[in-house]
């Protein structure tokens, strides 16, 4: 599903930020990035949604290679993956329901479909009824699961989480994890970047270490 | 906080590998073409009517961008319609080629009159008209404002005027120049003055002033282009994290640049209106002075206002303007948004 082959990444103001990174992760496995931090874990998952193209190796997304994918069908490809971020990064002026619709919208679904399709992922994740409702009238918890139902609401193949749990209590963790195994029980890849090493210990996966730009297995 | 409902994976939004394969090509590209252009429309319909509801969100800023435009563009249509006006004036001219005879100071009426029954047997002529030195003075006081002045004068300083009207057969110019030379070569005859010649100067300038609308025009348009790009620009700059967030969802540049485009149609629209009631306010007030002049002139001016197709012409104009300018300002903008 998503294979690294000696990947590495050079900026030019700090060097190598990664460094030879190999791994392949099957479809519907989940697995955890952990490292300290300037381990190279953010330039790792901007590697994977195309932010940045890596500097030597290749990357492949379903066989798809994505280091010389063309500007005009990256969009496309992004449509493969869904985002999670520490910070949400909802859009604060629509309602929760337009932020979930966004991918739908993106991808030029019928109104109707857009409907439907909100009013389940949003049941998935326990806000159905708060549609209506801005990002900013929810609580932390409440907004990363807004997140996590616009990231899964195109049904995408992969989930990347960036720090996902970073802003909230170990009992909304473990509930947010437990989506993540309910989305990796019907096939979907999920990569989870977090430094919260009792939650992953907690937790019986895979677990990419990264130290220094370099993978530990 | 509620707690989060468990599903069975057949309820869960994200279906099987195999199924979910199945579903995005039946639901994503192969729902139908019918349905794929409904969702188009329905997305276009929201575009443009969010983005005029972004325009209200922000009143003032909107205001004062259109403020500036409209009066740019009301700059533009006020001087095409002042040229229009000048024009109809000279085309009501068009068909005086009347000549003014001006008579020597010495000329009696007797011997005026007899002039006049001599021109009016000359086939070429349709009407001559007597205007005395009585007459052209009554006149004179009347209209021109001058009356005072001229009473302090001891003597009557106008002349005697015959207004030679050549037949309507008389098109051609050559026939007209011959039967000019025949009047201006008689011995009582001062001063001869053929009312086309003035007309075809005023036309010429008409014509000048004309292109100077079109020069005009073009520079208010390049105006407006870099007044709305930079709106534009600015507005995808506010709009940042929204690209942002966008871009990594998997939009496409067209969809980010949609709603964009439709703000630079509206604001090109809204200024067009706003420019067509500056220009129709402004013709009112000027409407009352110009019928007063132009009932001193004898003339029958009535202010042309912009008609319908000029209307037309002026919000599509300014529309597409509106549409063209952001489109320019996107197309060099999302070319250095990162991520790509």
């Amino acid at each position: 599903m998503l294979k690294f082959d000696n990947v590495s990444k050079r900026y030019p103001e700090t060097g190598d930020v990664l460094h030879n990174v190999s791994f392949h992760l099957q479809q519907g496995e989940i697995a955890f990035l952990t490292g300290h931090s300037g381990a190279g874990k953010t330039t790792l998952l901007k590697l994977i949604a195309v932010m940045e193209r890596c500097t030597r190796g290749e990357i492949f997304l379903d066989g798809q290679q994505l280091s010389h994918v063309k500007q005009r069908h990256l969009p496309f490809l992004r449509r493969k993956m869904g985002f999670i971020y520490q910070d949400y990064k909802l859009l604060t002026d629509r309602t929760v329901f337009d932020n979930v619709a966004l991918p739908l919208a993106i991808a030029g679904f019928s109104h109707a479909e857009i409907k439907r399709r909100v009013r389940a992922s949003l049941d998935k994740v326990g806000l159905l009824g708060q549609e209506r409702k801005f990002p900013q009238a929810l609580s932390g918890g409440e907004q990363q699961r807004v997140g996590i139902a616009r990231a899964v609401v195109n049904k995408p193949p992969l989930i990347i989480a960036d720090e996902p749990t970073g802003n909230l209590d170990p009992e909304l963790s473990a509930e947010i994890m437990l989506l993540f195994e309910q989305f990796q029980q019907v096939g979907v890849t999920v990569l989870i970047a977090s430094h919260d090493i009792s939650l992953i210990s907690r937790m019986n996966h895979r677990v990419l270490k990264l130290d220094h730009g370099q993978l530990i297995l | 906080m509620k707690p989060v409902k468990r599903k069975s994976a057949v309820d869960s939004p994200v279906k099987p590998p195999v199924k979910h394969r199945k579903t995005r090509q039946t639901r994503t590209a192969g729902g139908g073409f019918v349905d794929k252009l409904h969702a188009y429309r329905d997305h276009h319909a929201h575009a443009l009517f969010s983005s005029l509801g972004r325009l209200v969100t922000t009143p003032f800023t909107s205001i004062m961008t259109i403020a500036v435009l409209a009066i740019s563009i009301s700059l533009a249509s006020g001087f095409y319609i002042t040229v229009i006006n000048i024009q109809q004036l000279t085309a009501n001219l068009e068909n005086s080629n009347q000549i003014s005879l001006f008579l020597k100071d010495d000329v009696s009426n007797e011997t005026a009159n007899h002039l006049t029954a001599t021109i009016r047997k000359n086939p070429s002529v349709q009407a001559v008209k007597i205007i005395t030195k009585e007459q052209a003075l009554v006149e004179f006081k009347a209209y021109s404002g001058f009356g005072e002045a001229i009473d302090v004068l001891d003597k009557n300083p106008l002349p005697i005027v015959l207004q030679v009207l050549p037949k309507n057969t008389l098109q051609d110019k050559q026939e007209l120049e011959a039967l000019f030379k025949t009047v201006k070569n008689l011995n009582e005859v001062d001063y001869t003055q053929i009312d086309m010649q003035w007309v075809e100067r005023l036309q010429s300038i008409v014509e000048v002033a004309r292109f100077g609308t079109v020069l005009f025009s073009v520079m208010i348009g390049l105006g407006v282009l870099f007044i709305i790009g930079n709106t534009i620009r600015l507005e995808l700059h506010s709009r940042r994290d929204e690209v942002m967030i966008s871009k990594l969802i998997g939009a496409t540049n067209a969809f980010i640049r949609r709603p964009l485009l439709y703000t630079g149609f509206w604001i090109g629209f809204i200024s067009g209106v706003s420019a067509w009631f500056i220009v129709a306010i402004l013709m009112l007030i000027l409407r009352e002075p110009v019928e007063k002049l132009s009932g001193l002139y004898e003339g029958d001016l009535h202010l042309i206002f912009l008609g319908f197709i000029d209307t037309l012409a002026l919000l599509l104009a300014s529309s597409l303007l509106g549409v063209f300018s952001s489109w320019a300002a996107l197309l060099f903008q999302l070319r250095h948004t990162r991520p790509e």
